[in-house]
């Protein structure tokens, strides 16, 4: 199962101060695989990044590259390198060299660095920018010149520390293609760090889900997505409605007063366990037909599909669906087998409560901040 | 809106506008006037065409000031470097004790050279108590030196360390990141981004250097005779206003022409770089 490792992460402890950054964590890293640890702020996604840069020791805990353990050894002699968070382009230089930089350091001759640099340029889509100062780009451009500074060293692995969190929307999702393109014509291990699930699920091979120090999921976008292991990562990863329920037997479940269905098997008999429901599974039907019933309290439309708030019994879910349902109106819920995914109990049980409290603005507002950890 | 808020702005600067026309802008015009004016105020060209036999006084002057300048920057790089790199509760400890000579008179500290440096200084006075001969360091241009270099020594570590402490410290983990040691880092990352700081603490030493007249008066024993002691003595002794004005005027320029030549050749050094 351990083939083709790049990176190997044994038993890895960090403490700033007081402060547990990382709790003995283990992960390893396959060559050439595109691999994004995500989570909020301050779970020490940046940290583990920073472990594989050699910008951090760990206090505990080894790091192995192709098999040999690198702990002490320093940063430039680590065949790594890292895209950083502002970019740290070098003002004094130009753009040719700065892509050049790593290349004059390692005093190939000049014949080879200009063939390189113009490679890599084109690479990025900066052909002809060579003379322009780094301050007279936008930072789209200024985030290129950055890859294309990182990749001109040839490193068998790119850290990336949230790259596209300073440029906006649209340029986000164009980079996100591009670096996804540039990974596979490359063939090179890329390390991406960020707190945008999107982002992590869009781009990635393996998603690594992080909280407080702790891995709390590893797997593909997909598995991440449909079957989260615990609370935690049902509510970072999309728009979840998670609830309090009793495994009766295996594949029958129950849940907000009323017996459904499911997939999941191997739990205890009346094991106490967390339901996770995704808005978009859910059908709307009229009440008569629905396994569960409830009121509209809230509708949002967020153009390809309605937002809509329903209480039932109590208990506020969040419903995507086509069709418009004013608010005050009593409709039905119907969900199949297959959209109830169950989740052991953990110590995220009950935190991520239900929509009552949501808004459009709490929820910016609780919106993981890019503030650097540390 | 916007007449009232440029009103405002004119009447915040007023002050400053006014002090720079008093005490700046008038001298200067004072200056040129008497340079070429007589005593009694015709026009001439005799205090130029007399500036001739200061020319060596201009060079030694100069040569001093350069001497004295390269001195600080090599003193004064690696400190403010050292000071930059502490936590902010030392560094802020650091940059007092820089600053601390400057809280005494110039001209106590100047004296306090003097003691130490006298032929039955304390400094030959502990020499001779170890049964070393004593070593003549008064009144040569070493000592000379020596005191623009601790006089001035603050103004180059002031600029240079106050870039430094601003430097973005990812530029260094990006530079050790694509291959770069401890040298390389400093060589080609901590020099270059802190150029602007040596820049004007270059200019804030050389300045006062070339014309300083106080220090060679002292330490020099009269036997360096640099520009500013010239320039002092035409207003103090010999009450040739117009002689030392045009000195002055001439002072002026050649230190305009010294720093036009020394920024040309830092943007050329970059531009070696790129």
């Amino acid at each position: 199962m351990k083939e083709n490792v790049i990176i190997d992460l044994k038993n890895i402890s960090v403490k700033f101060g007081d402060n547990q950054v990382l709790k003995d964590l283990n992960l390893y890293i396959r060559d050439k695989e595109f691999i994004t640890f995500l989570g909020p702020s301050g779970c020490g996604k940046t940290t583990t990044l920073r472990i594989i840069a050699g910008f951090i020791e760990p206090d505990e805990g080894e790091v192995i590259f192709e098999g040999k353990k690198i702990n002490g050894v320093p940063p430039h002699k680590r065949q790594v390198n890292t895209i950083f968070q502002r970019y740290a382009l070098f003002p004094h230089l130009n753009v040719y060299e700065n892509v050049a930089f790593g290349l004059r350091i390692k005093k190939i001759p000049e014949k080879q660095i200009k063939e390189t640099v113009e490679e890599m340029l084109a690479l990025v889509n900066l052909k002809g920018f060579n003379k322009r100062n780094i301050n007279s780009l936008s930072g789209g451009q200024q985030q290129r010149v950055a890859i294309a500074r990182a990749l001109a060293v040839k490193p068998r692995v790119l850290l990336l520390d949230e790259p596209l969190g300073a440029l906006d929307l649209k340029l986000r999702k164009d980079m996100q293609v591009e670096l996804k393109n540039i990974q596979q014509r490359l063939g090179i291990t890329f390390i991406y760090v960020t707190h945008d699930q999107e982002e992590a699920l869009s781009m990635s091979d393996t998603v690594v889900v992080m909280d407080s120090g702790v891995i709390q999921q590893i797997g593909t976008p997909l598995d991440i997505y449909n079957e989260p292991k615990n609370a935690f990562v049902a509510d970072f990863i999309g728009e979840s409605n998670i609830l309090d329920g009793i495994m009766l037997d295996d594949c029958l479940v129950e849940f907000s007063g009323a017996r459904f269905e499911c997939l999941d098997k191997g739990f205890a008999k009346n094991e106490a366990i967390d339901v996770v429901v995704r808005p978009e599974d859910v059908d709307v039907v009229p009440v008569e037909k629905g396994m569960l019933k409830g009121e509209v309290t809230t509708v949002t439309f967020k153009g390809v599909h309605f937002e809509i708030i329903v209480d039932i019994g109590g208990f506020k879910w969040m419903i995507q669906t086509t069709d418009y349902h004013p608010e005050g109106s009593k409709i039905g819920l119907f969900i199949e087998p297959d959209a109830i995914h169950i989740m052991k109990k953990s110590e995220y049980s009950g935190i991520y409560g239900d929509y009552s409290s949501f808004s459009e603005e709490f929820d910016e507002l609780s919106d993981p901040e890019e503030v650097e950890e540390e | 809106m916007s007449n009232r808020s440029s009103l405002g702005s004119k009447l915040i600067a007023a002050p400053y506008i006014v002090w720079s026309v008093l005490f700046i802008v008038a001298p200067l015009i004072f200056v040129v006037y008497y340079s070429f004016t007589t005593a009694d105020g015709s026009f001439t060209l005799a205090n130029m065409q007399e500036l001739g036999k200061y020319a060596p006084t201009f060079l030694r002057s100069i040569w001093f000031g350069i001497v004295a300048t390269l001195i600080c920057l090599v003193i004064a790089f690696p400190l403010a470097y050292f000071i930059s790199q502490k936590t902010d509760k030392v560094q802020r400890t650091l940059v007092m004790l820089v600053m601390l000579p400057m809280w005494m008179s110039f001209l106590i500290r100047t004296y306090s050279w003097m003691a130490l440096l006298q032929d039955t200084g304390i400094i030959n006075g502990f020499l001779s108590k170890l049964g070393i001969d004593p070593v003549h360091m008064i009144n040569t241009p070493g000592a000379v030196i020596l005191g623009m270099v601790y006089n001035f020594l603050p103004y180059m570590i002031m600029p240079i360390y106050s870039v430094m402490a601003k430097l973005d410290y990812s530029m260094v983990e990006a530079c050790q990141d694509l291959g770069g040691n401890r040298l390389t880092v400093v060589r080609r990352c901590i020099i270059p981004m802190s150029m602007p700081g040596v820049i004007s603490g270059i200019t804030m030493v050389f300045v006062p250097s070339v014309s300083t007249f106080y220090i060679s008066q002292k330490l020099g024993g009269g036997s360096f005779d640099l520009i500013g002691d010239v320039i002092e003595r035409q207003f103090q002794q010999s009450y040739n206003y117009n002689l030392g004005a045009a000195i002055s005027l001439v002072l002026m320029v050649l230190i305009l022409i010294c720093m036009a030549v020394m920024n040309r050749f830092t943007e050329e050094e970059e531009g070696m770089v790129i």
